[in-house]
């Protein structure tokens, strides 16, 4: 366990803040600063013309993440959460660089990502690793478990010939499968151990951090409570930092130190895990955790959130939040609130914060 | 629970077999259970545990290399099991009707949703168009859909995931069926949509009197929504009851490992500010082609002994509470440390 | 923590577990006629291939031929009485048997080479082009557009007609007609498998592009380009032999069977049928065999049928 861990529970960056010295052990380990991301491709020259001539409507981008700022502390857990279309795995994607941003910074231990080259870039993204939600497309079907595992740290020199059979055999172990079953292919396993040879392919180009999409979205109760112990596990054997991205409340409770909430593009609400599960400030976070099923027995007799998502084509100005919302007032209809904080390391974007 | 009523379905040791390769398979062993009108059934088991099947099976929709070995199905007093396919087929979408996970398996992307509905109650009742167009109106705004007329010119491309279920549900209710099977019918919606629509079926089966069979991997739904709960793992319902002896006094090990898996049950942190780790179910589930002899579960368990390669009855350990295991956890509510 | 360490997850038995290319094998296996199909193929090829062995005579050393024996029925003997005209001769007195052997062998020979080039062709492009996307992409589909939009026997004859009579001729111009059904099949492969999370990882890995393309991304295209190979090698033998009939493809001193069968036509009204006859039925038993085998192959590698 890492002593300097809860000192680092950092709170959100809403503003950007002064940029710290290069490789400076204090600076999060990863800082995204004001990320923006617009999908929707810009029109050709042929596209021009059509829309020029009024033939063509112009086409709909999608602001998938407006404005969003999240640093993560070596060590630290965090939690993002939000529905489908909030922008969570968008922003999973450029964390880990497979997007880039639209505009914004991705600072690594302070340093700039983006001013590297691109072996530079190249090198600290193999500390960057992901686990993807899909246990059966995340790993190619052709490959021997064997060539899943070692075809990269091999490209990278990590590994010679002659160690690649111990190291996979050390990977395999590490995530609770039988090293015999390295000779296998990808459909030869369970849902289960698919995602267990997924993460022992993070694994081993030796990350720092993991960005976890809905990592255990796919699999079934047991198996979903054995994979959250092996990520817990790992985080104390390695210690690895994660961004635990997930639709489910519970889930995410279990994991994470801090958590932040999506909504539309946009981070809503952001605190300690105790502190958002107990006292949430934000009323979609209210909302959510009010409608999330438990197991408790008891029938529903209220709904917090009334109406649909709105459509990430078009969200509402404003607070994107304010059609279903129950206390929305006059002001929410055009002013964007603001991440503010609420208490130490609690920060709320919310209009009732202020009135 | 209305003791005094019929209930809608008898399932009696229903038993489903696959041929394969290297003999048949039971993906459905002997299960029995029933539903009375407006009763939420919950069938929760994990992918494999014939949970779907079962549902199938009722259905009439087994297809060869799978068939119906044994048991019985009855709908209000009816014997389903050995009905011709066009018998089968004038029921389905009348006395009983389906809700799948993915709201396309009923909706056709070609046709406006009137169309579809109107087609639905005109196969099975002989009314008019602007009749049954009615109906259809009346069972969109019972599911809660806004502007019902709107809706029904609507192709289902341009409605949302949650809208397009709203209106699979409301398909399935226009004909006022005496049982619903719902598979697993909001696993793919947001946590806020899936409220919405568990609360809304709810008050429907209560107010028309029509079973609810709810098919889910997911404790926590038919925590909120079902009034009884059969739990099924590889094929065989292990425990059933109503939800509260269930899931507060479970007697099945394997159901009390998996609430113990279900990360919102047991988030309290320890004493260093991290959370437990959860207590998990060793090794994984079987496949249905070498199953353990006796009870599935005891390569897994904990409890199991020698007496457990046998296959275990079904024991009632309280009034409606049954259980097929020899070592049951004790069903009066206990203490947790 | 450490009692709750996961021990390592029980394998499901291994007896059961199927290699994907034995499971291709089996489920070819299911179908009778796509065996007698591969059969039949199997023995066309091995006797084009085998045609200086087995053919009677040189076709193609005039020295060998007697024009006395000329149009002379199945089952003749020749004037010296060395050897029998099993299927009949030609008007040059030419043993029709060893003409098909041989006129086999260029037929095959070039419908596979040809089918192989364009596969590479178009596989590299097609490849490119749903991987990276972007104006090639739009560049390349758009010529692979206009090009299908002309029946390839177009395509081919106006190349033939431009660079004049030859092997290497026709084969340049099969390739050109043909490469634009691979590179598309190839990239819509690669579209569909590219957009997948394995490809994402692969990336993130720090994998070079030249890896990620031929080690991940293009093994797993290949099934529905197999199909289309073969089903295209079929359409190329048939091509040649639709030019050589015409008198565009081969030269007469390398007869394929397109040119056989054109040579007899001019006698089949007199009753000397074999010497166009026989030809067709081996160009037919050909492009039979090779559309059973592929018929067979799509089924198996349909990746809707094979999930089951």
């Amino acid at each position: 366990m890492s002593a300097q861990q809860p000192a680092q529970t950092a709170a959100l960056q809403e503003a950007p803040v002064k940029a710290p010295a290069s490789g400076s052990p204090r600076a999060p380990l990863l800082e995204l600063r004001d990320i923006r991301k617009i999908f929707g491709a810009r029109p050709d020259w042929l596209e021009r013309l059509g829309q020029r001539l009024g033939w063509l409507q112009p086409a709909a981008t999608v602001q998938a993440l407006d404005g969003v700022s999240l640093s993560i502390a070596h060590g630290e857990v965090v939690g993002l959460v939000g529905e489908s279309g909030c922008g969570k795995s968008t922003l999973g994607r450029i964390a880990v660089g497979l997007h880039a941003p639209s505009s914004g910074k991705r600072l690594w231990r302070g340093t700039d990502l983006d001013a590297l080259s691109d072996a530079e870039r190249r090198r600290v993204g193999l500390g960057i690793q992901m686990i993807f939600q899909d246990p059966y497309a995340s790993l190619n079907p052709r490959l021997r478990v064997r060539d899943l595992l070692a075809e990269a740290p091999r490209v990278h020199g990590l590994i010679d010939r002659p160690s690649e059979t111990d190291y996979v055999a050390a990977l395999l172990r590490q995530v609770g499968l039988d090293p015999a079953m390295a000779g296998r292919f990808p459909h030869q396993f369970s849902g289960g151990q698919r995602a267990r040879v997924g993460i022992a392919r993070a694994l081993a180009v030796k990350p720092e951090f993991l960005v976890c999409d809905e990592a255990v979205a796919a699999l079934d109760v047991s198996v979903q409570a054995q994979v959250l112990n092996l990520f817990m596990r790992l985080r104390e054997e390695l210690g690895l930092t994660y961004l635990f991205i997930s639709h489910d409340l519970g889930v995410v409770r279990h994991l994470s130190d801090r958590v932040a909430i999506m909504y539309l593009g946009r981070i809503v609400e952001s605190a300690p895990s105790a502190e958002i599960f107990s006292r949430p400030a934000h009323p979609y976070t209210q909302g959510l955790l009010a409608e999330a099923p438990t197991l408790k027995v008891e029938k529903k007799r209220f709904l917090a959130i009334q109406g649909e998502l709105p459509s990430p084509l078009a969200p509402p100005p404003g607070c994107h939040f304010h059609p279903r919302c129950p206390y929305a007032f006059e002001r929410c209809r055009f002013e964007v609130p603001n991440l503010a904080e609420i208490a130490p390391g609690h920060v709320s974007a919310c209009h009732l914060n202020s009135a | 629970m209305n003791p005094q009523h019929e209930p809608t379905l008898v399932v009696d040791r229903l038993t489903t077999r696959f041929a394969g390769r290297g003999g048949s398979v039971a993906a459905v062993d002997e299960v029995s259970f029933h539903v009375a009108p407006g009763e939420v059934l919950g069938l929760v088991g994990e992918s494999g545990s014939g949970k779907s099947m079962t549902g199938f099976s009722i259905l009439g929709l087994v297809d060869p290399p799978g068939e119906i070995a044994a048991g019985s199905i009855r709908l209000k007093g009816r014997e389903l099991r050995g009905l011709p396919a066009r018998e089968w087929r004038a029921l389905r979408g009348d006395r009983i009707a389906m809700i799948f996970q993915d709201p396309m398996m009923t909706l056709n992307p070609v046709l406006r949703i009137d169309t579809q509905m109107i087609e639905t109650v005109r196969a099975h009742r002989r009314i008019s168009r602007d009749a049954a167009r009615a109906l259809a109106r009346d069972a969109l705004a019972r599911v809660g859909i806004p502007s019902p007329d709107e809706r029904l010119r609507a192709y289902p491309h341009q409605l949302s995931g949650g809208m397009r279920q709203r209106v699979a549900i409301a398909i399935a209710l226009l004909n006022a069926p005496d049982l619903i099977i719902a598979d697993e019918p909001t696993t793919a919606l947001d946590v806020t949509i899936q409220a919405q629509i568990l609360f809304e079926m709810q008050t429907l089966c209560r107010e028309s009197g029509t079973a609810l069979i709810w098919i889910t991997h997911d404790l926590a739904v038919v925590a909120g929504l079902a009034d009884r709960v059969c739990v099924m793992y590889a094929g065989r319902i292990v425990e059933q009851g109503g939800t509260a002896q269930v899931l507060e006094t479970p007697a099945h090990p394997y159901t009390r490992g998996l609430l113990d898996s279900t990360p919102a049950a047991n988030a309290q942190p320890d004493a260093t500010g991290r959370p437990q780790p959860l207590r998990q179910i060793p090794g994984m589930a079987p496949s249905l082609k070498e199953l353990p002899a006796g009870c599935a579960f005891r390569p897994r368990c904990t409890r199991a002994s020698d007496l457990c390669g046998q296959v275990p009855p079904a024991v009632e350990l309280a009034p409606g509470h049954v259980a097929r295991c020899f070592h049951p956890l004790p069903t009066v509510p206990e203490v947790k440390p | 923590m450490s009692e709750t360490s996961p021990r390592p997850a029980a394998s499901p038995a291994d007896s059961e577990v199927e290699r994907p290319l034995r499971r291709v094998v089996r489920a070819y296996a299911e179908s009778r006629v796509a065996l007698f199909g591969l059969a039949l193929l199997l023995a066309i090829v091995l006797a084009a291939l085998l045609a200086p062995w087995l053919a009677p005579q040189n076709p193609y050393d005039l020295m060998q031929l007697d024009m006395l024996d000329g149009r002379l029925p199945p089952g003749s003997a020749s004037g010296d009485g060395q050897l029998t005209y099993l299927l009949g001769t030609d008007e040059q007195g030419r043993d029709m048997l060893s003409a098909i052997l041989y006129g086999l062998r260029i037929s095959v020979g070039v419908g596979v080479v040809a089918t192989l080039l364009a596969l590479a062709i178009g596989m590299a492009l097609g490849l490119a082009a749903g991987y990276f996307g972007g104006r090639f992409d739009a560049v390349l589909m758009r010529i692979a557009d206009i090009q299908l939009s002309f029946p390839s026997i177009l395509v081919a004859m106006i190349l033939l007609a431009l660079f004049g009579q030859g092997i290497d001729k026709i084969v340049i111009a099969l390739v050109a007609a043909q490469w634009a059904y691979y590179a598309r099949t190839t990239r819509s492969a690669a579209l569909v498998e590219g957009r997948k999370e394995y490809i994402e990882a692969a990336r993130l890995l720090g994998l070079s592009t030249a890896r990620i393309l031929f080690r991940h991304l293009l093994p797993n295209c290949l099934p529905p380009l197999i199909v289309v190979a073969a089903l295209q090698v079929a359409a190329a033998i048939a091509l040649e032999a639709t030019l050589s009939f015409l008198g565009l493809g081969l030269p007469v001193t390398e007869p394929s069977l397109g040119l056989l069968i054109a040579n007899g036509f001019q006698y089949l009204y007199s009753g000397r049928y074999w010497i166009s006859v026989f030809p067709g039925v081996a160009l037919l038993l050909l492009i039979l065999a090779i559309n059973l085998v592929a018929d067979q192959l799509r089924d198996v590698l349909n990746p809707r049928l094979q999930s089951q």
